[in-house]
């Protein structure tokens, strides 16, 4: 008997922490979104509380059905059994240890013989159950079931647009925390709970939902968002090509409307991530290698680049003048690869010290570019500037050191790995540092917060250096010295109402009308528009005078608080018919109505405003 | 054989019985229906909506939601005959006794769909 107890003791518990095979037999029936989400929380508990639960009710039934049929004595000497009602009061506040005594009258031995097995029944019963919850609690299973489902419902309450960034590493938290800045949300999945600790720990003013969990599990980007009506788009940032590649697959195949943003060092993966459509993939080498050829070949566009993407209202940022001629390139790896290649594409002769022999390209001088035999092999007397891209911060400090020696005119460009290296790398005075992190979240930035400055800046690379200088003082002008605010506006429903009805009901409205002061319509803004993108259309620096279609995206770049002024005239009906004819027009049916009564003739507006009342009643 | 589905319906199956057993009798004759045979009924029932707790499929649920309402019955039972008898010193009157059966044999009815759910599922079961 007691070995079949057991027996079914062992089946019960193992029943307990596997799960049912009903529910396996079941599964076909059920819709598949149920068998791919985590397990209830509440299912957990249940699950884990049906054995305290059982041992307790049994040790109640049993305690109070021995002490109802113990037999007892009153005070006058009567027998007397205790009834339900007073059994079950006693055994609850026996079994806690509360203890209030024997009631409604002293027991007999026979019931104290009861109590003593009562005791110990209920109390070991309570024992095993409280153990059991805090088990529960403790177990780490259980607690990431909690924290995922926490996080799934913080990501499905999110009532503004955001964007899900796998990998919070150094790129990913400066992508975090750029986004922060720039008011836009985000959601953070990781697999390192060291790198999701940072997170918490950042002061970032925003709620921002973040989970530790494998990335390459589609259950977690489901649950960051993937199918979240209000999610704009997924980067993913960790520092493994192939993790990335499966992020934006799964992207693409449960989201294909998704905005997808890849970082990628290979060319095979970005080969492959174009391949199934991925919306923008990042290199760090070739972006930096690109960018500085363009600040040897054009440095007022790269100028305008560094302008219009950071922060509004911050310091204008430097302009940076290498040099023209001979560089040399140390350690022909991916970096010095993508500058050696966008270098001799620009025309400009290079050097390249490679340590070893078997990957050295024709030319090469092969050796450790931290040796002052090694440069001078080099040529770095003659040479104009050196690019220190090694994977060692240590051996790349060690060149620049070693080279400014040799020849202290030397403009120096050095690869940062390391974000922690940052005080370095700043005291060393290197004239220029890639550090892939920072190069990576510069490229997104824009892409993110204003799609249409990336299309503005692909516009403007193909412009002289003369129009970008002119563009440059415009805006230096504009904006007392500096950075610009740069944002986009749509005509449309959502983002400018009025001038959508307004252009719907024939009336035609001009760029100049958006850029008045909505209070003083002499007063311009000081607002510059950078590009209308119309249809498939391109209209760079777009003329004031140009008249608005319908969905027309206008960038625009202005000092810091304009934005507000701006978008007041396309939100409100009033104030653009104010900007546009400068009469303050009443507002109500009853005050239209009398208005159009004494003013129908000599009304400037093409459109009569009865026509026009009909048309707002009719938008309202 | 799977010793740990013996378990199962049995207690779903004494749930019923023992409810049976109380019921059984003249509705407000308080000799035919024997305080520990409610006592013995609200135990099972409890026990056997414990076994249910945690099933996540359908017929699971079911099974979960007709225990709770025997358990709601019965426990309903057990306090009106409570109040009767030490609060308000009614007695084992006939009303009382009627009440209280009357309580339980809803719970019966409970029982009765929890055991006749617990055969479809064993039908639909081809092994």
């Amino acid at each position: 008997m007691t070995n079949l107890f057991l027996l079914f003791f062992r089946r019960f518990q193992r029943r307990v922490e596997l799960p049912p095979e009903e529910s396996a037999r079941f599964a076909p029936l059920l819709p598949s979104s149920s068998i791919n989400t985590t397990p209830h929380v509440i299912f957990l508990v249940l699950r884990r509380m049906r054995m305290p639960l059982l041992i307790l009710i049994s040790a109640y039934a049993i305690s109070m059905g021995g002490l109802v049929l113990m037999p007892g004595i009153d005070e006058q000497g009567n027998p007397w059994r205790i009834d339900f009602f007073h059994a079950f009061y006693f055994v609850s506040f026996m079994g806690s240890t509360i203890g209030f005594g024997e009631i409604p009258y002293a027991f007999s031995p026979a019931q104290r013989l009861w109590t003593i097995v009562s005791i110990y029944l209920t109390v070991i019963g309570w024992l095993y159950a409280i153990g059991n919850i805090l088990t529960l609690l403790q177990d780490p299973a259980f607690k990431r079931a909690v924290t995922e489902q926490r996080f799934a419902r913080g990501v499905r309450r999110l009532k503004v647009p955001f964007y899900l960034v796998c990998g919070y590493g150094e790129t990913g938290s400066l992508l975090v925390k750029a986004l922060t800045r720039r008011l836009v949300q985000s959601v953070v999945i990781d697999s390192d709970a060291e790198r999701i600790n940072a997170l918490a720990l950042e002061d970032l003013n925003f709620d921002i939902p973040n989970l530790c969990a494998d990335v390459r599990e589609v259950r977690h980007l489901m649950e960051g968002g993937l199918q979240h009506p209000k999610c704009i788009g997924v980067v993913a940032l960790t520092n493994e090509d192939q993790i990335n590649v499966k992020i934006a697959i799964t992207c693409k195949l449960l989201n294909p409307t998704l905005k997808v943003i890849c970082r990628a060092e290979m060319a095979d993966t970005a080969a492959n991530l174009a391949s199934f459509g991925t919306d923008h993939i990042i290199d760090p080498f070739n972006t930096f290698a690109d960018h500085l050829t363009m600040t040897l070949r054009s440095p007022s566009v790269h100028l305008l680049y560094e302008w219009l993407t950071s922060i509004a209202n911050a310091p204008l940022p430097k302009p940076i003048h290498p040099p023209r001629g001979t560089w040399i390139i140390c350690h022909y790896g991916r970096f010095g690869k993508a500058v050696h290649r966008y270098m001799t594409f620009e025309g400009m002769p290079t050097t390249i010290i490679e340590p070893n022999p078997d990957q050295a390209p024709e030319g090469a001088i092969v050796g450790v570019g931290t040796q002052a035999v090694t440069l001078r092999a080099a040529g770095i007397d003659k040479a104009v500037g050196i690019v220190a891209g090694t994977n060692m911060d240590a051996n790349n400090l060690s060149i620049i050191l070693t080279a400014r020696q040799l020849n202290p005119a030397l403009y120096l460009v050095a690869r940062q790995n390391r974000r922690g290296n940052d005080a370095l790398f700043k005291t060393a005075h290197v004239d220029l540092v890639m550090q892939r992190s920072r190069i990576i979240v510069w490229r997104i930035l824009p892409l993110l917060t204003v799609p249409l400055l990336s299309q503005f800046l692909q516009l403007a690379r193909h412009r002289s250096e003369r129009w970008a200088e002119e563009l440059l003082e415009k805006i230096r002008v504009l904006c007392e010295g500096v950075t610009p605010q740069t944002w986009s506006i749509s005509i449309d429903p959502e983002q400018a109402p009025a001038v959508h009805a307004a252009i719907e009901q024939g009336r035609e409205i001009r760029l100049w009308h958006l850029l008045r002061e909505p209070q003083e319509r002499s007063q311009p803004l000081p607002c510059l528009p950078l590009l209308v993108l119309r249809q498939d259309q391109e209209i760079l620096l777009p003329d004031d005078d140009l008249p608005l279609v319908a969905n027309d995206c206008i960038l625009l770049c202005a000092p810091h608080d304009c934005a507000e002024r701006m978008t007041w005239a396309a939100f409100n009906t009033n104030a653009l018919d104010y900007v546009m004819t400068g009469e303050e027009r009443p507002d109500g049916y009853l005050w239209r109505w009398l208005a159009s009564w004494q003013q129908a003739p000599a009304c400037p507006i093409p459109d009569p405003p009865s026509k026009r009342g009909k048309a707002d009643r009719l938008k309202s | 054989m799977n010793l740990e589905k013996v378990f199962f319906s049995a207690f779903i199956l004494l749930a019923l019985t023992l409810n049976f057993g109380f019921v059984m009798g003249d509705i407000d004759n308080p000799d035919h229906h024997h305080p520990m045979e409610l006592f013995a009924a609200i135990s099972v029932s409890l026990i056997a909506t414990i076994i249910k707790l945690g099933d996540r499929t359908h017929i699971g649920a079911v099974l979960l939601a007709t225990s709770i309402v025997a358990d709601v019955q019965l426990l309903a039972a057990a306090l009106v005959w409570g109040m009767a008898l030490h609060v308000l010193d009614t007695g084992n009157t006939a009303s009382v006794i009627a009440t209280v059966v009357s309580l339980s044999g809803g719970a019966l009815l409970a029982n009765i769909a929890s055991v006749v759910l617990l055969m479809i599922e064993t039908v639909t079961l081809r092994r």
